[in-house]
């Protein structure tokens, strides 16, 4: 740009007047063989910036974000996990010598010294040469914390099922369904199921919720009398009679629950 | 048209060394795929950026829906995940890129450190990038409370109880975090979404722009 005297300004503004040139610099002059940023080489990031996109996005479509029931303080037994980017402090902690009277070398003291020395790596590993043979501490160190990290959170993901807990969480939609508690149904329902699968038929932690199965009329009373899986049979104590009642209370309530 | 509306604009406002700054460089030859194709480690870096797009875009569109209160968290995302169209997949790309968002950056900080890219004169630069990588990890920690269900709330118990054991400051840090010393609740579920929407993505912006900033200054580092 032009400076000093001479310099022409549009209006009372600091913009020059003069043109500056809209024409990219010319890169031929450095040294191998270098390529503009602008548009060449961004043409082709986005390129590969669409295909890891459409990548991703089948990949999102394909596994659904998981979620599990609304939170319930009360939920016994219910083992917490972190994030699995989490998962190797949440397993370093498991150590004895991380826990109990020693909490705070593994909350605090061990996490620090990592994450410190990463910050402060390029002060730690301050020689000249840039290669790893050439800065040995500094490499074996690091490989030896991703090993670290690696192990820790292989230890701690592999113990889990996650299947079986994703299945043991599953949400359960808020329903407004009114439950008809004068039915004869009911009645026979509070004697024989209310136990476990719960007042509303939402089920609890002995029996599932009987909302929005797919058996027949003629399934659900044999299941009523014979049990199934955990259940045990002989759950139901009437007559034939109420037997018929029941099965059709909760299929009035399926049906109910369906619309 | 357009040459013209350049030119008014350019003429007020002397756009060309802005967009200069920003996008007129070269590429040198050992960071181009095209030529060496060990040189796709280098995508890592611009690809963490285009995942940080992804979820500040899907984030704002979760906030669209997303209700921050105990009462409607869940079923609000719940709401969101089974009745909203598109739904399930704008938050499937939230929930996903959390974890894409640190495999690059872990691939990136990897790239950077094995090269010995952070030596004299880039120090400050590999700092930000390592409190980047810090505020990443806060984003998620309080990302993950924010569906409200069992997962997030026992998980969030568990990191607020080592919290608390940090000496000296524990409890207030915990009470600064969960907005009280026992009740992991209503209060907790504000300030987790507080800090994972207005806090950290500001010191997530800012420190991005420093990051971005001192590249262009300072170019990157040449071949080993």
């Amino acid at each position: 740009m032009k400076k000093g005297k001479g310099m022409r300004f549009v209006g009372d503004s600091r913009i020059s007047a003069d043109k500056t040139s809209t024409v990219p610099k010319d890169y031929s002059e450095y040294p191998g063989r270098t390529e503009a940023f602008w548009p060449n080489f961004l043409l082709k990031e986005w390129l590969v910036g669409s295909v890891f996109l459409v990548g991703f996005l089948c990949a999102t479509i394909a596994a659904p974000a998981p979620l599990e029931g609304v939170a319930d303080p009360t939920t016994a037994g219910y083992i917490p996990l972190p994030d699995w980017y989490f998962l190797f402090l949440y397993e370093l902690l498991k150590y004895d010598f991380a826990s109990g009277p020693y909490i705070l070398f593994g909350i605090l003291i061990l996490p620090g010294l990592a994450f410190g020395a990463l910050l402060l790596a390029p002060f730690l590993d301050n020689g000249p040469g840039r290669r790893p043979p050439n800065r040995p501490i500094a490499v074996g160190m690091m490989l030896l914390a991703l090993a670290s990290v690696f192990w820790l959170t292989y230890e701690s993901a592999s113990k889990v099922d996650w299947k079986e807990k994703a299945e043991a969480n599953k949400p359960i939609p808020p329903s407004d369904l009114v439950i008809d508690t004068d039915d004869p149904g009911y009645a026979v329902y509070e004697n024989s199921c209310i136990g476990c699968h719960g007042d509303s038929l939402e089920g609890g932690a002995a029996g599932p919720s009987l909302i929005g199965i797919e058996e027949t009329p003629e399934e659900i009373s044999k299941i009523a009398v014979e049990g199934i899986g955990d259940m045990p049979p002989g759950m139901f104590t009437g007559t034939d009679e109420e037997l018929e009642q029941l099965v059709e209370f909760i299929m009035s309530v399926n049906e109910e629950a369906a619309e | 048209m357009i040459q013209k509306l350049y030119d008014w604009i350019d003429e007020r406002i002397d756009v060309a060394p802005i967009w200069r700054d920003i996008a007129d460089h070269e590429v040198p030859e050992h960071v181009n795929p095209a030529y060496h194709f060990s040189a796709f480690v280098y995508c890592f870096g611009g690809l963490t950026f285009f995942v940080v797009v992804i979820q500040v875009l899907s984030g704002m569109f979760l906030t669209m829906y997303y209700v921050p209160d105990i009462e409607n968290a869940w079923k609000s995302v719940y709401y969101l995940q089974s009745q909203v169209a598109h739904g399930q997949i704008v938050r499937g790309m939230h929930h996903w890129g959390a974890s894409v968002v640190i495999v690059m950056l872990l691939l990136h900080t990897m790239r950077v450190f094995f090269q010995g890219a952070y030596k004299k004169p880039r120090e400050l630069n590999w700092m930000v990038g390592v409190l980047i990588f810090f505020v990443m990890l806060g984003l998620g920690f309080t990302g993950y409370l924010l569906p409200w269900d069992n997962k997030a709330y026992f998980a969030t118990q568990v990191g607020l109880d080592i919290a608390n054991q940090v000496p000296f400051i524990g409890p207030e840090l915990k009470t600064l975090l969960a907005g009280d010393p026992k009740i992991v609740g209503a209060q907790t579920l504000t300030r987790f979404f507080a800090i994972h929407v207005f806090f950290l993505p500001g010191a997530l912006f800012a420190l991005l722009a420093v990051h971005f900033i001192l590249i262009r200054r300072q170019g990157i580092a040449g071949p080993l």
